[in-house]
């Protein structure tokens, strides 16, 4: 009974989606105060029922209620209960349903928080959520319901893979989805700019704290799963451009670029039908991700269990959202012609390389995720694009950013001095020298490229700290006097500062990822391993019992100069239900680098292949990502975002509105 | 600076960067894609040594040996007609037997398959897409490549 | 000319969703595999069959256009295929026949009474060679030879009835009639 009152509020949140993406419109068009604010209640109740929807799902996994297909095939009654519950969102419908219900949270956020949006807007941006969420509402209801019954019931599910039982994991998609779905409210923010044929700096102030809320969840999402992988699958790679992980860093580079040029339109009024193109691009990209992963184009597993229909579905959601957005963008954006004029170099001129090498590096990703698809398509050979084709492409369009990145922030707006910015830059670039001539001296010229890029990273991170100590004049006026211009600089200004920085520090981690060392070798018990100065004693390995496996667990000595430093555990589970076996590796990381061992394949006496690794600073690259998202939100947390109302009537509005 | 000639610097240089990025693609799409041979493709086509390339086929049965390191694995891979010697360090998947079929990732050496990357066939539910590759990143092989 | 160049990002759009609609094409298999056996002699072949049975060799196939389809009792996805199998070894005008790849006898005599017997004959491939010169992937697939002894399809994993009704009865109709 509770099952079906879930998926009955499911089919009210779609009719009061419907509702929701026609009044409010008509209200707008008519100016009707009444009609408009049909939208917030709308986007609230929706919110309430999609909620109610996901907590009886969740309630049916944590009950192990077997008579619902859904929890049969991703439950089992011996799992615990932390993987029960996040086993909803491990399979197809119960995510879409977290999509959904991050979906109206949003639209809940935008009708209770907007109350400085012109509520002609705020209707506009409701009903176009309104129409995402009808869309996708029906593509659950029709072709992923997660309340389907099962009779008889079995007596106990299928469990989930035990890859998937993991704390990292678990986490990982709903971060993942606040940031796609978190681009969503830029999306409707843009398209009901086109409907009004008005964007000003006011617009830009509105949607960017939205656009920072979806881009710290992404950058924290992406980061979770690229950490999941390094530590358990054994062979310390934490990225591998394969077509998943692309779906979403695709937003991510284009969201990175929305950030930066709507400060253009909010402090300039420039780049206004860029900023749009990008906020409709970045969503866009989240729904092609979706589509790209969910239709079995790209990820099919088995022809027959994928559902072409849903492919189908979701590809005319697709060509509905970003075929009508585009169209009307076509239409509408011409007349929006921008308002400050500046010269190329200028604060706004190193935005625009920002932007513009942002896209291309991905429109590079995007051409190397399909290329494969598309030669599989027209009967082509079959080709997969990996790392080498992402390192060539993508790589060079990055380091332009960095260098960048440094100098940026110290030109003026309009029209900037390079040679002034540079000079202000002086002690990043002898940090750079240093660490670079440094490097080459104890490295030798082989890792030539992987130095190179600790000085990029030197460059980025001493450059932020320059512009830092260029806005509080440190070492030119008194230390006191700098220290209150520190105080009051805005938060906005220091989350910028710390995401740059985190930028560096990500840069750092992934340059380092050359000097690792590497030993694979079978040992018996009181033989050791040697990698990086360190002596790993294996003394063997014994069975420990688990709540849903059992574990090979091996025990380590870490020996440096004579004394034990640290016991490891690495283990390999095996998991009887599903007849699986997976690793856990052991690291010991202090944050400086990490050592890894993994345990692999045991023979029959006693011994086991071990992989051991030395990572220097691979904790910076993930270390790098929390201060980006960190840096974001404190951004987001600047006073200035919540006095749009008084702003938008100082700031004169390229299309003055009647009535304004 | 007129409005004309900011236009004029935006897309001169949104031209060029353009420019360099399809040279930098179609430099990479030149050396760097990594194409699916069968072993009789090996045989017939003369694939040149140190491209990456993926071999797939099946593990013939009694060809897995491993070394005398207790780490390298011997094995080959036949597609029914023919066979390809491969050599690989490291760990493989748990799916990994004798008669099964895999793909394995690297490059020919004189004749020799030295293997980069292994993956085995796996047999799985449909699940999210986040998780999927995940999946395949351990090892459990699924993806849009020539499956077994 | 400006607004062309606003009508640009719509029209590359258009470009990528036709495309992903060419891919979403259910008959597309992504699991397709260049199979190098196509068109080419099939290789020779000659099995012993379960007690009491005949076994299966190329020569006892010359002449006719057959179905030769690997399983074993040990997978599941045969299984599921298995009524299809039935079907197909009802219908007179199709000459099917197993070969069942690395399987026990017992097991694969055990497997055939449980859900029934759809071939003319039976070759036990104990050892696998004979999957492995058809360049046999994993069980089920399915192969149509010709009057001539060539191999003119190859289906990889259990055949559906969509697969029977477009692909398979077709071709066979086609083989037959030439």
């Amino acid at each position: 009974m509770i099952v079906e009152l879930g998926h009955f509020a499911l089919i009210l949140a779609a009719c009061l989606a419907l509702l929701q993406s026609i009044v409010p419109l008509y209200g707008a068009s008519k100016n009707h105060a009444g009609l408009m604010a049909v939208g917030q209640s709308a986007a609230v109740a929706q919110f309430v029922l999609i909620a109610l929807a996901f907590a009886v799902l969740v309630n049916a996994y944590v009950t192990s209620d077997f008579s619902v297909v859904n929890v049969v095939e991703n439950n089992h009654s011996a799992k615990p209960m932390l993987y029960k519950i996040t086993g909803v969102w491990s399979n197809h419908e119960g995510s879409m349903l977290l999509w959904v219900l991050i979906l109206s949270l949003f639209g809940a956020a935008v009708a209770l928080a907007g109350d400085n949006l012109p509520p002609g807007l705020r209707a506009r941006v409701l009903a176009i959520q309104g129409m995402i969420g009808v869309g996708f509402l029906t593509f659950i209801l029709f072709t992923s319901n997660p309340f389907l019954r099962v009779s008889p019931a079995p007596l106990d599910g299928q469990g989930m893979n035990p890859v998937l039982q993991d704390p990292g994991l678990a986490f990982h998609p709903p971060f993942l989805y606040l940031g796609y779905v978190g681009f969503s409210v830029t999306f409707s923010f843009a398209v009901a700019a086109l409907i009004e044929g008005r964007v000003d700096a006011a617009w830009a102030r509105w949607v960017r704290p939205w656009a920072l809320a979806a881009w710290c969840a992404l950058t924290i999402g992406i980061a979770m799963g690229s950490w999941w992988a390094y530590y358990t699958l054994g062979w310390g790679g934490w990225w591998f451009w394969d077509p998943v992980e692309n779906a979403s860093f695709m937003p991510w580079l284009v969201g990175t670029a929305l950030l930066h040029s709507a400060i253009v339109v909010e402090k300039r009024d420039a780049l206004k039908s860029w900023t749009i193109l990008l906020a409709i691009i970045t969503f866009s990209l989240s729904l092609v991700g979706t589509f790209l992963v969910r239709s079995g184009v790209l990820t099919s597993v088995h022809a027959f269990a994928v559902d072409p229909a849903r492919g189908a579905f979701i590809l005319v959601l697709l060509v509905l959202a970003i075929g009508g957005s585009l169209t009307l963008y076509a239409v509408r954006a011409p007349s929006m012609a921008g308002g400050g004029i500046f010269a190329p170099i200028s604060r706004e001129g190193a935005l625009v390389l920002n932007n513009v090498l942002l896209t291309t590096a991905a429109a590079t990703v995007f051409l190397g995720t399909l290329y494969p698809l598309f030669l599989d398509v027209v009967n082509g050979p079959k080709v997969s694009v990996g790392f080498p084709f992402f390192n060539r492409t993508f790589v060079p369009l990055m380091i332009p950013v960095a260098l960048a990145v440094a100098a940026g922030p110290l030109l003026a707006w309009k029209r900037g001095d390079l040679r002034a910015a540079l000079q202000r830059l002086w002690f990043a670039f002898f940090a750079t020298l240093a660490v670079v001539l440094i490097g080459l001296y104890l490295a030798g010229f082989k890792p030539v490229l992987a130095i190179l890029g600790l000085g990029l990273a030197t460059w980025v991170g001493f450059g932020s700290l320059c512009e830092w100590a260029e806005r509080v004049k440190l070492f030119r006026i008194p230390f006191g006097e700098s220290w209150r211009r520190a105080i009051h600089l805005p938060r906005a200004s220091y989350g910028m500062t710390i995401a740059h920085i985190g930028f560096a520090v990500s840069i750092a981690g992934i340059a380092a990822s050359a000097f690792e060392t590497e030993r694979i070798e079978l040992v018996h018990p009181g033989e050791t391993l040697q990698v990086a100065g360190f002596n790993l004693l294996f003394k063997g390995t014994e069975k420990v019992p688990g709540p849903n496996y059992i574990a090979d667990r091996a025990t380590i000595e870490v020996r440096q100069n004579g004394a034990t430093i640290a016991v490891l555990h690495p283990e390999r589970r095996f998991f009887t239900l599903q007849q699986m076996t997976t690793g856990v590796t052991a690291i010991r990381s202090n944050f400086m680098a990490d050592l890894y061992v993994a345990l692999g394949d045991p023979d029959d006496k006693g011994g086991a292949t071990l992989r051991a690794y030395w990572k220097p600073l691979v904790p910076w690259i993930w270390i790098g990502a929390v201060f980006m998202a960190l840096g974001g939100l404190l951004s987001l947390s600047d006073r200035r975002w919540r006095v749009g109302v008084a702003a938008r009537r100082r700031v004169p509005a390229a299309h003055p509105a009647p009535g304004e | 600076m007129t409005r004309k000639r900011k236009r004029l610097y935006i897309v001169l240089g949104g031209l060029a960067l353009l420019g360099v990025a399809t040279a930098l693609v179609l430099s990479a799409f030149q050396d760097n894609l990594v194409f699916f041979y069968s072993p009789s493709d090996i045989t017939a086509k003369n694939v040149p040594d140190g491209r990456s390339i993926r071999v797939g086929g099946l593990v013939e049965k009694n060809s897995v040996k491993r070394e005398s390191d207790g780490v390298t694995l011997d094995f080959r891979i036949s597609d029914g007609s023919q066979t390809v010697p491969v050599s690989y360090r490291g760990d493989v998947p748990d799916l990994f037997r004798e008669g099964q079929g895999v793909v394995a990732e690297g490059k020919l050496n004189k004749g020799t398959f030295i293997a980069s990357t292994v993956l085995a066939k796996h047999d799985e539910n449909y699940m999210p897409p986040e998780v999927v590759d995940a999946l395949k990143r351990s090892g459990h092989w699924q993806e849009t490549g020539p499956k077994p | 000319m400006r607004r062309l160049l606003y009508l640009l990002p719509v029209a590359l759009f258009v470009a990528v969703a036709v495309y992903f609609l060419l891919a979403l094409d259910p008959n597309r298999d992504p699991s397709r595999l260049p199979s190098a056996m196509i068109d080419k002699p099939t290789p020779v072949f000659a099995l012993d069959g379960l007690a009491g049975g005949k076994g299966l060799s190329l020569d006892a196939l010359k002449g006719q256009v057959v179905l030769v389809n690997f399983f074993a009792s040990w997978c599941e996805p045969c299984r599921d295929e298995h009524a299809i199998l039935m079907k197909l070894g009802k219908d007179s005008s199709v000459q099917l026949y197993g070969i069942a790849y690395k399987d026990k006898p017992e097991d694969t005599q055990r497997f055939l009474q449980q859900l029934g017997d759809p071939f003319r004959a039976i070759g036990l491939d104990q050892t696998g060679r004979t999957a492995i010169d058809f360049g046999v992937y994993g069980v089920p697939e399915t192969y149509v030879i010709d009057k001539q002894g060539r191999i003119r399809l190859r289906h990889v994993g259990p055949l559906t009835e969509a697969d029977v009704a477009k692909e398979l009865m077709p071709l066979l109709k086609s083989l037959q009639n030439s």
